[in-house]
C-alpha cells in the first residue's frame, strides 16, 4: 500500500500504526540511500551520503514538530528515527486512510516549518581503560595511536538524529570518516550504562545496562535519563553534541555531583 | 490509606497500568499491563476506573497480607490462589478482611495473573503512568520488581463496593489464543514468498528467554533476503522482527521504540492480551488476517469490553 505524496511514502505497520517514509525506494520496495546503518548491520561501513540522510532526517524533525504543534486527535504516539516516523494511533477512532491525508497535508506545510535552534550540549567523557574496552581494538583497526581516536571522536560536533531503543538513548552522527568502524560481531550481553560506542558512522552513549553491539572508546559520569530532571533525557531530538576528554579522576569527581 | 504487605514477592511481581503513550520521542516505550484485557476486567470488578493500577504476576505469585480490610479482584491465568487458605476464584471480586492473608502459587494455566484492589496501588507516576519498566529502572514501585518486606500503598479512588463477577459469555469470548491473528509488516515483502510460506505454515515454540520486551521464539528458521541493509525505523508493539539467525522475535510492551531488523509481520490488536499469556515451551502459530478484518475485531472485542452485561453483581 506503499504510496508516496511530496517526498513522503506511507507504509501500513500495524492495525493501529503507519510508517511515514522520507527516502527514496527502488521497485523493489527497498530503502536505497547511504543513510547511517541500522542496527541489524555488522557488515563493514559503506560509503555514506551524508546529504541525504541530513535531509530526510530534517523532514522528520519537522513532521514531528508539526505533530507537537498541531495534535491529531486521536494520534497516541509517534517514534521518530533516521528517515521515517511511526505513528500509532487509535484504530476505533481513526482509519489508515484517514491519517495518512492529514499527514499528507502536513507534509506539504513542511516547508514553512521553523526547527528551534539547536541546543549545543557538552558531554564529558573518559576513554580508554576500563571504560573503554575497545579503544585498542578500534586503534588497531585504523592503524591509530589512542590518542589521535580520541581527538578525532571529540572533534566532531554530532546531531542527534533520534532518541530510540531505549529510554535517552541518542543515535548521533556523524563520526569523522577515519573513525568509521563496523560494529562488533558478536553484541555483549550487558553495556554499562554510560558508556560511549560508536558504530558504522554512528556514535552514542548507553544510557542504562543494555545489550549492545557498538564498540565502547569510553564512559560518561553524567546521567542521559533521569526521572527528577525536566525533560527527562538529556538529549533531545536536534540537539547538537560535542564530547569534552576527562581525566579518570573528573570522572570520580562528576559521578558524586551526579550521583 | 489501606497498605498490602508483600510476604513472598513471587517470581515477576510488578505494579502495572495501561502503560504510558506519547513518549516515543525519548525512545520511552508504552510499558504497561502485559495482558491490558485481564486487568481491565480485574479493575471493573471491584469498581475502579480501567486504568488503575494493579500488581501483575509472573508464572510463580506471591503471598500478600492486607493490613486494612480490601476488596479484591484476580484474573488473568490461575495461580492457585487462596485466602487464609481458603481457595478464591478468579474473575470474582472479594472482600479481604484486616489483616488476611492471600496466598499464590505457580501458574495452572497461562503466564500472568492480576491482582486488582480496590483504589488502585498507589505509586508515584513516571511520565503519567504506574507501570513498572524494569530496564530503566523507573516508573511502578521502585522501579523494579516487588520484593519481600515491600509495603505498597492502597489509593483512595473508587466506588462500588458490593462484589461483582465476569459472566460465563465474556470469559468464552476474551480466552487467550494460540493462534495468532497478523497483519503482514511493513517489510514483509523482504521474505521469499516461499518464507513467508513457512512462517504461517509452521508452530513456533515460546523461548525460555522471552520477557516483557520481546517473546522469542524457536522452530522454522526464516530465511532474509540477503543484499538488504535496513535502517532503523520505529516498531509497533505486537511486531515480529526476523534477526539474521531467522529466529522471529515479537516486540513485547516494553519494547525498544526503535529497530533495525526487517518485519514479517504485526500481531492484530485484539490479540496482543494473548500474548500476555504465552509461557515459556507455549506453542503457538500465526494466521494471516488483513487490516480491515483486525480493525473489525478490535472493534468487537471493545464493544464486549464496554458492553454493561459483561459483569453482573
Amino acid at each position: 500500500m506503499a504510496t508516496a505524496s511530496g517526498g513522503a511514502r506511507f507504509e501500513f505497520a500495524s492495525d493501529q500504526s503507519l510508517l511515514v517514509y522520507f527516502d527514496e525506494l527502488k521497485e523493489t520496495g527497498r530503502v536505497e540511500s547511504g543513510l547511517p546503518q541500522g542496527e541489524k548491520s555488522r557488515a563493514q561501513a559503506r560509503p555514506l551520503h551524508s546529504q541525504i540522510a541530513l535531509q530526510a532526517n530534517e523532514k522528520v524533525r519537522k513532521l514531528l514538530r508539526l505533530l507537537e504543534m498541531d495534535p491529531i486527535a486521536g494520534v497516541r504516539n509517534v517514534h521518530p528515527a533516521y528517515c521515517s516516523l511511526l505513528v500509532k494511533f487509535d484504530g476505533l477512532r481513526l482509519r489508515h486512510d484517514e491519517v495518512e491525508a492529514v499527514l499528507r497535508r502536513y507534509v506539504e506545510r513542511l516547508e514553512e516549518i521553523k526547527l528551534p535552534e539547536p541546543r549545543l550540549v557538552e558531554i564529558p567523557v573518559c576513554y580508554g581503560g576500563e571504560f573503554g574496552p575497545d579503544l585498542a581494538e578500534v586503534c588497531a583497526i585504523h592503524g591509530m595511536r589512542p590518542a589521535r581516536v580520541v581527538e578525532l571522536h571529540a572533534s566532531a560536533e554530532y546531531l542527534v538524529y533520534f532518541l530510540g531503543f531505549v529510554p535517552g538513548f541518542a543515535y548521533l552522527g556523524e563520526l569523522p570518516e577515519a573513525l568509521v568502524t563496523p560494529r562488533l560481531a558478536v553484541p555483549r550481553r550487558r553495556v554499562p550504562a554510560g558508556s560511549v560506542g560508536i558504530a558504522g558512522n554512528q556514535t552514542g552513549v548507553y544510557p542504562f545496562a543494555t545489550p549492545g553491539g557498538w564498540r565502547l572508546i569510553g564512559r560518561t559520569p553524567v546521567a542521559m535519563f533521569r526521572d527528577e530532571r525536566a525533560g527527562f533525557s538529556l538529549l533531545a531530538i536536534g540537539d547538537r553534541v560535542r564530547f569534552a576528554p576527562i581525566s579518570a579522576e573528573r570522572f570520580g569527581e562528576l559521578e558524586k555531583e551526579w550521583a | 490509606m489501606g497498605v498490602i504487605q508483600v510476604q513472598e514477592p513471587g517470581l515477576f511481581t510488578t505494579v502495572q497500568d495501561l502503560g504510558r503513550e506519547g513518549f516515543g520521542a525519548m525512545g520511552v516505550s508504552a510499558s504497561g499491563a502485559a495482558d491490558a484485557v485481564s486487568l481491565r476486567l480485574g479493575n471493573r470488578m471491584v469498581g475502579n476506573r480501567e486504568g488503575a493500577a494493579g500488581l501483575e504476576m509472573t508464572l510463580l505469585g506471591g503471598t500478600f497480607t492486607f493490613l486494612e480490610s480490601a476488596l479484591l479482584a484476580l484474573t488473568g491465568s490461575d495461580f492457585g490462589a487462596a485466602l487464609d487458605g481458603k481457595p478464591v476464584e478468579l474473575w470474582s471480586s472479594f472482600e479481604a478482611k484486616a489483616e488476611q492473608t492471600l496466598r499464590l502459587g505457580p501458574t495452572r494455566t497461562g503466564a500472568r495473573c492480576y491482582l486488582c484492589v480496590q483504589g488502585g496501588i498507589a505509586v508515584e507516576l513516571f511520565l503519567g503512568s504506574a507501570s513498572t519498566h524494569i530496564l530503566s529502572g523507573l516508573g511502578g514501585h521502585e522501579g523494579r520488581a516487588l520484593r519481600k518486606g515491600d509495603a505498597l500503598k492502597i489509593g483512595a479512588e473508587g466506588g462500588a463496593i458490593h462484589e461483582r463477577r465476569l459472566t460465563a459469555r465474556a470469559l468464552k469470548e476474551l480466552q487467550p489464543r494460540k493462534v495468532l491473528r497478523v497483519t503482514e509488516g511493513p517489510q514483509s515483502d523482504w521474505f521469499p514468498e516461499s518464507a513467508r510460506r513457512l512462517f504461517y505454515e509452521s508452530r513456533y515454540r515460546v523461548a525460555e528467554e522471552s520477557n516483557r520486551m520481546g517473546i522469542r521464539l524457536e522452530g522454522a528458521i526464516v530465511p532474509v533476503l540477503s543484499g538488504g541493509e535496513m535502517i532503523s525505523e520505529g516498531v509497533s508493539l505486537g511486531a515480529i522482527q526476523v534477526p539474521e539467525g531467522g529466529k522471529p522475535i515479537i516486540l513485547f510492551v516494553e519494547q525498544q521504540t526503535t529497530g533495525g531488523y526487517p518485519k514479517i509481520a504485526n500481531v492484530i490488536s485484539a490479540d496482543l492480551h494473548s500474548l500476555g499469556q504465552l509461557r515459556p515451551r507455549d506453542e503457538i502459530r500465526f494466521e494471516r488476517v488483513d487490516g480491515e478484518t483486525a480493525r473489525a475485531l478490535l472493534r468487537e472485542q471493545e464493544e464486549l469490553m464496554a458492553s454493561e452485561d459483561l459483569i453482573s453483581g
